[in-house]
């Protein structure tokens, strides 16, 4: 299985907001939804105060419970990588994954009725190209690629800068990474 | 009934269709993976800030899709910013001006009525030629803002007239650039001319670049950031840039003087500064040093509220770093009415530490050298815009939007006729809602040209819908940057609705004025041809690669030890100004004290959010989902003490009586307790603005306490004071 991962430099993240409308007009995401999003983390009393930014979606699991819990399989693995998809046609909005993942809100209702989530712009993936909020970000911030090869821009980082994923204790194997 | 009734643009007499509220962004369950249709792409140049990034606009089965950076473009460097990322939004608004529009009588009240272009021309043609006649065509004005003011202003100055004004400059940049051009003959540029990416250390004074999404800035500040500069930022409020700092100084505000004269102080005295750099190019260093020696860090501390020790060390870090520090110089600049000064202090700084025309310190920019199309000479005018007020202002390089509207208030007023493009002017000028109705009661003449039914065009006889920068051609952008370059903005769509470019509406309007002479082109894309076929390139290349970069000509930075002659009246760069001090001004900046916080008020701050460009874009369909009202900071000390919780809504009080809409609290401790702060651009009142009328407030309608550079008529917005207004519902219009 191919491993994407996402990393994210919190370091030059400026909360932007970019990748959320670059994710909205590259996939046609409907009026109101999102399928990214930026969290303000901000801990201190003034004048000694840290803010975080962290542009957060789909952590794309390599154990991922939306999958295991789907019960009609409209949840999926794309190709043999983490990409998590949701086919809309075996989709009945029942909501399972939504309960089933440990990260709030990674999944939305489409107002079709089918679950609308991040896909890391498998379409550009396949043709060799970042996911849109990765090459949309002004300040760079954030790079795509797989940690099976580790040469790569991701695994270099991640060796070499200190790191963390949200809620790792849940055991699915986040790969959305966030330097710190 | 007064002649010109401000006119809620609800009103509008339509003889149209009913607009349809539905935004147009909705997917379907069927529709392909995006991109597998039959995709187009063609050049454009961003207009949804003006920063003029160069960007692809992509069609799918000709339908807008999605607009990216170009990968060539040094503005952008191929990565477009959010609002960027956003223009569909522009272009797909339901909101946009469809028709022309024009102020009517009806049932004894006043209203606009949709009329036809011609009939819109042939009323404006009417109205500027008596104009002419009977006082003459230089009391005709346009204030304007963003690239397609070019179009307006060869139009007004083939009418006669070189009177106009950007509110870019007293309302924005220019106490930055006449304090800069003071020092050392050149302004500081836009794109600013820093070279922040090879810089060792950065000093950010109130400058929140990451809120404030000047992409080329942005981006290579994060380059420095990769590269372990030292940042140092300046702010009272803990800005992203801040967070982002090896040292916050959470100053006082309105004490940025004392503090740039503390450095200053510091760097002199410990000798941290350039001496050869400053004995072969500065002018008045013994004065300076004279002047500065009062300036210790003890007494800055005092002012400022910046502990001494902390002065000494960021001083040691940017005469570590020099030349490659960059003492930002900022760009919305129009803080207390001493901001040419404090300008002045920032360029001293700089030249102490031998940075200007230095390698990580600021670039020497270049353009291309591109003639322009030929045509006949102007005529000239009798009356510059500054003698619409005499005496006042004497370094005001360009037209002074406040002085402006001064002189368009009474029946003798100087000026008599207003051409106003894409400046939202009651959301601009600070506090000047009711000089702007004066104003607009007394002229002959107010016409609007927007793309959107901003509050101004509720001021307008007649209102011209301009089409987006995804439907017109504007001038090639030819901007000074670190290698020469063009880009060029291209329609991707016809115009909708009755929606026309600039170009085509200052040109019939100038043949309804008999002035075809100076409009020979049928189609923009003519004039666009030849010029570029006189650098090597054409319409059609361009249409192609959107960005050509060329080859600089001279250095980008000063040669060691070169000589060099500055664009100042000693030919030197001027540490001592004998400018200011024959004009009877401070020959070098001095420290005044801000006026104290009154007891039971706040300091109101404001700035920018990295969603949106001021009013300009808080209705575009895709940012407001982003981000779609303003929010109130306050310090969780200040919300305890007014019962104010997170998510709740107030409306603040000026000291002079200023009510403002409602505004939704954020309690946080990223402002300290003596101040409030929020972006600036919300708070709309135009009806037909129906997304974004009613959401947030408008801080410039706060601005009750202005204070004027008198060295060259900037608008010091930041000495105002507010309180809580207790009960949401009461006063002010949401």
């Amino acid at each position: 299985m191919t491993r994407f991962v996402m990393v994210i430099d919190t370091r030059t993240c400026i909360g932007c907001g970019d990748c959320v409308v670059a994710c909205k007009t590259e996939n046609n995401v409907p009026e109101g939804l999102n399928r990214d999003w930026v969290v303000e983390a901000t801990s201190g009393t003034y004048p000694d105060l840290k803010t975080e930014f962290r542009s957060e979606r789909c952590n794309h699991c390599s154990n991922p419970t939306c999958v295991t819990l789907c019960p009609t399989g409209a949840s999926h693995l794309w190709k043999d990588t983490n990409i998590v998809l949701v086919e809309p046609e075996k989709c009945t909005g029942c909501k399972a994954c939504i309960a089933a993942c440990p990260y709030d809100a990674r999944l939305v209702m489409h107002p079709e009725g089918y679950i609308d989530k991040c896909t890391f712009c498998h379409h550009r993936v396949e043709e060799g190209l970042d996911p849109a909020c990765v090459s949309s970000c002004p300040t760079g911030c954030m790079y795509f690629g797989t940690l099976d090869d580790p040469h790569s821009e991701v695994s270099q980082l991640l060796k070499t800068r200190n790191h963390k994923v949200l809620k790792p204790e849940t055991g699915n194997e986040p790969n959305v990474y966030y330097l710190i | 009934m007064k002649r010109r009734e401000f006119i809620k643009l609800s009103s509008v007499a339509s003889a149209g269709a009913v607009v349809s509220p539905t935004l147009m962004l909705g997917g379907c369950a069927s529709k392909p993976l995006p991109g597998t249709g039959a995709v187009t792409k063609s050049p454009t140049v961003c207009d949804m800030c003006f920063w003029k990034c160069a960007g692809e606009v992509y069609k799918e089965d000709g339908e807008l899709w999605k607009i990216t950076g170009n990968a060539d473009d040094l503005h952008s460097g191929g990565r477009l910013c959010t609002r960027g990322t956003g223009g569909p939004g522009a272009y797909l608004d339901p909101d946009r001006l469809r028709q022309p529009l024009m102020r009517v009588v009806v049932d004894g009240r006043q209203t606009f009525q949709e009329v036809s272009w011609d009939e819109a021309l042939q009323f404006i043609a009417a109205k500027m030629r008596g104009i002419a006649e009977t006082v003459g065509p230089e009391r005709m004005a346009l204030l304007h803002h963003g690239a397609g003011g070019h179009h307006f202003l060869h139009l007004l100055r083939a009418f006669g007239s070189d009177s106009h004004a950007e509110p870019a400059f007293a309302q924005c940049r220019g106490p930055r650039d006449v304090g800069f051009r003071l020092t050392f003959g050149e302004s500081a540029s836009s794109p600013e001319r820093t070279d922040m990416a090879n810089a060792r250390c950065i000093v950010l004074l109130g400058s929140h670049i990451g809120e404030n999404l000047h992409n080329g800035q942005v981006q290579t500040l994060t380059e420095a950031i990769n590269k372990d500069a030292t940042l140092i930022t300046v702010d009272p409020r803990f800005s992203v840039p801040a967070g982002k700092s090896k040292h916050w100084l959470p100053i006082k505000p309105g004490t940025d003087i004392a503090l740039l004269l503390g450095w200053m102080n510091v760097v002199i005295e410990e000798e941290l500064y350039d001496k050869d750099y400053v004995e072969r190019y500065a002018i008045g260093f013994e004065q300076l040093a004279a002047h500065v020696r009062q300036y210790t860090p003890e007494w800055v501390f005092l002012e400022t509220g910046i502990r001494p020790e902390v002065i000494r060390e960021t001083a040691r870090e940017m005469g570590k770093a020099a030349p490659a520090t960059v003492v930002h110089p900022g760009r919305h600049a129009t803080w207390y009415g001493d901001d040419t000064q404090r300008s002045r202090a920032i360029a001293i700084l700089n030249a102490l530490l031998g940075s200007w025309n230095r390698k990580g310190g600021f670039y020497i920019p270049e353009k291309v050298d591109m003639p322009h199309y030929p045509l006949p000479d102007y005529p000239k005018p009798k009356f510059k815009t500054g003698d619409a007020y005499p005496g006042k202002w004497p370094f005001a390089s360009q037209g002074v939007t406040n002085g402006v509207i001064e002189a368009s208030i009474g029946d003798d007023a100087f000026f008599k006729g207003w051409m106003v493009y894409g400046t939202n002017l009651p959301q601009t000028i600070p506090g000047a809602v009711d000089k702007l109705r004066a104003a607009a009661d007394s002229l002959d003449l107010v016409v609007v040209v927007e793309t959107m039914p901003s509050e101004m065009t509720g001021y307008a006889d007649v209102i011209l819908p301009e089409c987006t920068f995804l439907e017109r051609y504007d001038d090639i952008r030819n901007s000074g940057e670190r290698h020469p370059s063009l880009a060029l903005r291209m329609p991707a769509f016809e115009p909708k609705h009755e929606s026309k470019p600039g170009w085509w509406i200052a040109k019939q309007l100038g043949e309804h004025l008999g002035l075809k002479q100076y409009f020979p082109w049928n189609d923009y894309a003519d004039k666009l041809d030849w010029e570029l076929q006189q650098v090597g390139s054409s319409l059609e290349e361009m249409q192609k690669i959107g960005v050509k970069n060329f080859p600089r000509k001279r250095p980008l930075y000063f040669q060691e030890g070169q000589n060099a002659r500055f664009y100042t009246p000693s030919r030197k760069i001027e540490l001592y100004s004998q400018q200011l001090a024959d004009k009877g001004f401070d020959p070098m900046p001095v420290y005044t004290p801000p006026e104290p916080v009154p007891s039971g008020y706040y300091r109101l701050n404001y700035g920018r959010m990295p969603a949106h460009t001021f009013g300009k874009t808080t209705n575009n369909p895709l940012l407001f989902q982003l981000a779609p009202e303003n929010q109130l900071w306050v310090n969780p000390l200040v919300a305890n003490e007014h019962g104010l919780a997170s998510g709740e809504y107030v409306r603040l009080a000026s000291r002079e009586g200023a009510i403002s809409s409602k505004i939704r609290v954020r309690v946080t401790e990223r402002i300290g307790p003596d101040s409030v702060f929020m972006a600036h651009g919300f708070g709309h009142k135009s009806k037909r603005m129906r997304l974004t009328a009613g959401a947030g407030a408008d801080d410039s309608e706060l601005m009750t306490n202005v204070k004027v550079d008198p060295i060259m008529g900037g608008t010091g917005m930041r000495g105002n004071f507010v309180t809580f207004v207790r009960q949401p519902d009461a006063g002010g219009a949401a």
